[in-house]
């Protein structure tokens, strides 16, 4: 891709010990997680490299302990990194010192948290307002900018409220809002919607989906579950043990899982909710009559498909045909058949 | 296979103790045999007094410090007297003169309603009407006007002290044990070095109120630096602040609960030490107290005794209601008189008063000659009481049994016991509960007791604390087994022992010498009463936080009443009740030193001795004595306890 990527890990490292750095450095490579937890190190994260770019959502899933959150606090510095570089927009964080690192994150980042991380004390204005606050703005634009952010997560009227005074969901907006106060650029959330209840975690998905479609931010969302991932991301990546396991798009995650880690996840879906039509379009096929748009799921799309009596189906985007896929393979899909023969 | 290890490791610190033991046992034998210096160290304590005395003459003088605290003194002095001014007339800067009673009365009570409702307003009010009409506002102000600066001082000096060891781990490793000492150091001990840098009287006080008040707060201040959750730090990480925004307005804001508890700690021991510093000379309720226990008028200080424990109580409550009250917003749109209505209503009320008090010189002040003390007539009614004969049978027969059949056979055998003996026997015992380290400092530190020299002192010390700590043991466990039987009678007690915990340990001595006179026994009543507090308290506590699966299962297994307690809530719960005991341990090492104005041999006595005079090297060699025998059980108490927490799993 010609665009610098927004942010770039490169053979990053981060591990807990008595003394990481020196560990890293005499090390072997190749040593698996098992052999440096022999040592007395536990492995954050084990030598990641992965780009983001522009307006992407990336999803970071797996299960507790994979090193998911460990591998977010290395790109927002909260952790400091034992190995490797992270590059934001071009420019080496890696080592960056206090100073440039409190720019940085009053200018470009945002994150939200899992339990919230409201200040008790201050009101719903107040916590939102709080970043446009450090950075010394004045009493007029943080309340400005505050309330605009306020009514931008749907909480008009509840700005002199404290966080103790509101539900886990609402709690969760004000640290949405906060975290967007500033405009960031690049926009962290770990485990956002993990510690609210089942309806309102749905709630919250659509709330964040319409919000991005509104703001196009570059975003590192991280999960543990797996269908949360596959309704948000556009690229999901599977951490085990501090690696990143596969990262691809859902379709092809689902499609293709990688290892049999991965498999054990994509077992339970219904694959034909996740796979859209486009994905299974084979350069080979040719079809032009009567298309299906590319980003229908096959689920979708499946009356066509059961009816249909030809071999291929036209995929078109807005309008313009863009290739044809093979009718069996959706079929296979459809029927929950899918994996096998697309190895 | 690690169970196995614990368990020879176990019995190899068995064996080890009872080795101890049995050499204790064994010079006890054969003192007769072995040479004197095994059975008492030749006494050094005038020569440790006067090389201390040497020292502090250096630091005081060549030095220089005395400057520093004399310009200190000065400041604190004008603080302490600006308070005065203004609470109770004393004619200095800023000449405002007392402030009515009925003004500040109302003040109180209104600061009451607004953090805890009606119920605080009425305690709050009543305390200080009561003040008022018993005639003893000069008093009581007196005692507050050292308060109201030592206090805050003590909170920001804390505060202060405990980020530095929130942020500094070498700092808090060297803060830990001048803490423990402060911690243990009795009373007397912060009294005499206040007097010799700070001159008699309240700047004195104040000092020793301060440094007294403030170890508390400081242990607050970095648990709730500590406890500030990592999401909320990441949270304002992450918003750019830079370290001195996050200390200010994240860590601090967010720690808001712990330090509110270490003020009302601050507060509570700054009542609890400024009543005590009547000793050196300061004015107030404390040295009423004292002047009237001493000429044994029963009466009067009854109703000062009274006083204090209300004061108290409004002083406790007020500050844990602050810590409780959380901020709630107004609606939108709310008028800023209804927003600031609490503020309003106060003003009206004070300025209302004011004026009143100017018309209504009643309202204004009340002397002693104008008050409704029955002072007088109570003490006749008391005297009257214990003249009564049976009464007097009863006293006379508790008097006559403990010191016949407890205290003098007990004390006559810890005197016996050579000076070695004991040595073993501490360390011995020590080892056995808290494991090597408790067994050599157990050993170091009563070694060094016997080397300061005060060995017999100590010794009655030692067995004044004990036989009361064992007697109010023997009193509070049974009491609080039986409370921690039904959820409303635990929830009752530790009420109870709350309140008793926060009247200053001055007053326990009242309801003793008011039974038992100027005697030995009174020391140990005293005592007794003050640590049923936490023994009561923490086996109740201890009690009740049994799971109650742990409890069911039990039942469901077939146990009877006596075979739960003994077999599953006891063992559960003994961690938690030996960090009462300890806690009871301390509160009597505090006591047997202040019980000295009663007539005592120990060390407290010869302590009290020196505040009279400059002797602040043999003040600092007994209260170092103390100290050290303090720690020893500290130490090997809390080690068990933690050690016993982990096997269970607490």
């Amino acid at each position: 891709m010609p665009q610098t990527p927004i942010i770039s890990c490169r053979n990053l490292w981060k591990l807990f010990g008595a003394n990481p750095e020196a560990y890293l450095t005499k090390m072997p490579p190749g040593h698996s997680y098992e052999q440096i937890l022999a040592d007395k190190y536990i492995a954050g994260v084990k030598d990641v490299s992965l780009d983001v770019h522009k307006g992407e959502i990336l999803v970071i899933m797996g299960l507790s302990g994979s090193g998911k959150s460990t591998l977010l606090r290395c790109m927002t510095r909260l952790h400091s990194i034992t190995g490797g570089a992270i590059l934001i927009e071009g420019q080496d964080i890696t080592n960056l010192e206090e100073r440039g690192l409190i720019e940085l994150r009053r200018s470009k980042m945002g994150m939200v948290f899992q339990s919230f991380g409201l200040l008790p004390h201050r009101t719903v204005l107040q916590n939102v307002a709080f970043p446009l606050e450090m950075r010394g703005q004045s009493k007029h634009d943080c309340r400005a900018r505050g309330l605009e952010m306020i009514k931008l997560v749907g909480l008009e009227g509840r700005e002199d409220y404290f966080p103790r005074e509101l539900s886990g969901g609402q709690q969760q907006r004000v640290g949405i809002a906060r975290s967007l106060a500033i405009e960031p650029d690049i926009w962290f959330l770990d485990e956002p919607f993990s510690a609210l209840d089942p309806l309102i975690r749905r709630e919250m998905q659509d709330e964040f989906l319409r919000l991005q479609a509104m703001l196009h931010k570059t975003i590192i969302f991280v999960t543990h579950d797996f269908n949360e991932a596959l309704r948000l991301a556009d690229r999901i990546a599977i951490m085990k043990e501090g690696a990143i396991e596969q990262c691809d798009t859902p379709d092809q995650i689902v499609l293709k899982p990688a290892t049999e880690y991965v498999s054990k996840f994509t077992e339970e879906v219904e694959k034909s909710r996740v796979i859209h039509a486009e994905t299974l379009i084979d350069p080979k096929l040719k079809a032009t009559r009567n298309p299906v748009a590319a980003h229908a799921t096959i689920h979708a799309i499946a009356q066509r498909i059961v009816e249909d009596d030809t071999a291929a189906i036209a995929v078109a985007r807005e309008g313009k045909i863009i290739g044809a896929m093979p009718r069996q393979a959706a079929f296979d899909i459809l029927m929950g058949r899918g994996d096998a023969q697309n190895n | 296979m690690p169970k196995i290890t614990r368990i020879t490791r176990l019995g190899r610190q068995t064996q080890m103790g009872l080795l101890l033991l049995l050499m204790g046992g064994a010079i006890t034998l054969a003192q007769a045999y072995l040479p004197d210096f095994l059975h008492r160290l030749p006494s050094w304590s005038d020569l440790w007094a006067a090389g201390l005395d040497r020292f502090f003459s250096w630091v005081q003088n060549d030095l220089g410090l005395i400057y520093v605290t004399r310009a200190i003194a000065g400041w604190l002095g004008f603080l302490i007297d600006a308070a005065a001014n203004i609470l109770y007339g004393k004619s200095r800067w800023p000449r405002i003169d007392a402030l009515p009673w009925s003004a500040v009365t109302a003040l109180v009570a209104l600061m009451g309603w607004y953090l805890g409702g009606w119920r605080l307003a009425l305690l709050g009010g009543f305390s200080l009407f009561w003040t008022a009409m018993v005639g003893q506002w000069k008093w009581t102000m007196e005692t507050m006007s050292v308060i109201v600066v030592a206090a805050p001082l003590g909170f920001l000096l804390g505060l202060g002290l405990g980020i530095a060891s929130w942020k500094w781990a070498r700092f808090e490793a060297a803060l830990r044990p001048i803490l423990a000492i402060l911690q243990t150091l009795p009373f007397f001990s912060y009294l005499l070095p206040a007097v010799i840098f700070f001159k008699v009287g309240p700047t004195a006080a104040s000092v020793a109120t301060i440094i007294y008040a403030m170890p508390p707060m400081i242990l607050m201040t970095a648990l709730g630096l500590k406890q500030v959750p990592q999401e909320v730090v990441e949270a304002g990480k992450m918003s750019g602040c830079t370290r001195w925004q996050m200390l200010v307005r994240v860590y601090l804001p967010s720690a808001r609960t712990e330090l509110l508890v270490g003020l009302n700690q601050v507060i509570m021991l700054s009542l609890a030490m400024v009543v005590l510093t009547s000793f050196i000379g300061m004015p107030g309720l404390g040295a009423k107290l004292l002047v009237m226990m001493n000429s044994f008028k029963l009466g009067h200080s009854f109703e000062i005794g009274i006083t204090i424990v209300l004061l108290a109580a409004t002083l406790d409550r007020l500050s844990k209601a602050w810590v409780v009250k959380q901020p709630k917003h107004f609606a939108k749109g709310t008028p800023w008189w209804q927003r600031h209505q609490a503020w309003l209503i106060c003003l009206g009320v004070f300025v209302f008063f004011m004026l009143m008090a100017q018309i209504f010189p009643f309202l204004n002040q009340i002397s002693r000659g104008d008050s409704f003390s029955v002072g007088k007539e109570l003490d006749v009614l008391i005297k009257a009481f214990l003249g009564l004969g049976f009464v007097q049978v009863i006293t006379g027969s508790i008097r006559w049994f403990f010191n016949i059949w407890v205290l003098v056979p007990t004390e006559q055998g810890i005197l016996y016991l050579p000076t070695f003996a004991v040595i073993f026997i501490v360390s011995g015992l020590s080892w056995l509960l808290g494991g090597w380290r408790s067994g050599v400092i157990g050993f170091v530190f009563f070694t060094g007791v016997a080397v300061l020299g005060w060995w017999d002192r100590a010794m009655l010390t030692l067995h004044a604390t004990l036989t009361a700590t064992l007697l109010a043991m023997l009193l509070g466990m049974p009491l609080a087994i039986w409370a921690a039987r039904r959820k409303r009678r635990s929830e009752v007690m530790i009420l109870i022992c709350d309140i008793a915990q926060t009247f200053p340990s001055f007053i326990y001595l009242l309801p003793a010498i008011m039974l038992f006179g100027i005697t030995p026994i009174t020391v140990i009543l005293a005592i007794l009463i003050f640590t049923m507090v936490p023994i009561v308290r923490y086996t109740v506590e201890g009690l009740r936080g049994v799971s109650p699966e742990i409890t069911e299962a039990a039942d469901m297994s077939g146990a009877t009443r006596r075979q739960k307690l003994w077999y599953t809530q006891l063992p559960l719960a003994m961690p938690t009740i030996a960090v009462g005991l300890n806690q009871a341990l301390m509160f009597a090492f505090f006591m047997v030193i202040i019980a000295a104005f009663i007539g005592t041999r120990d060390l407290g006595q010869e302590m009290q001795r020196t505040l009279a005079g400059t002797h602040l090297g043999k003040n600092f060699t007994l209260g170092f004595s103390v100290v050290l025998i303090a720690l020893t059980f500290d130490i090997a108490i809390n080690a068990w306890a933690e050690k016993r927490r982990k096997i269970l799993g607490l």
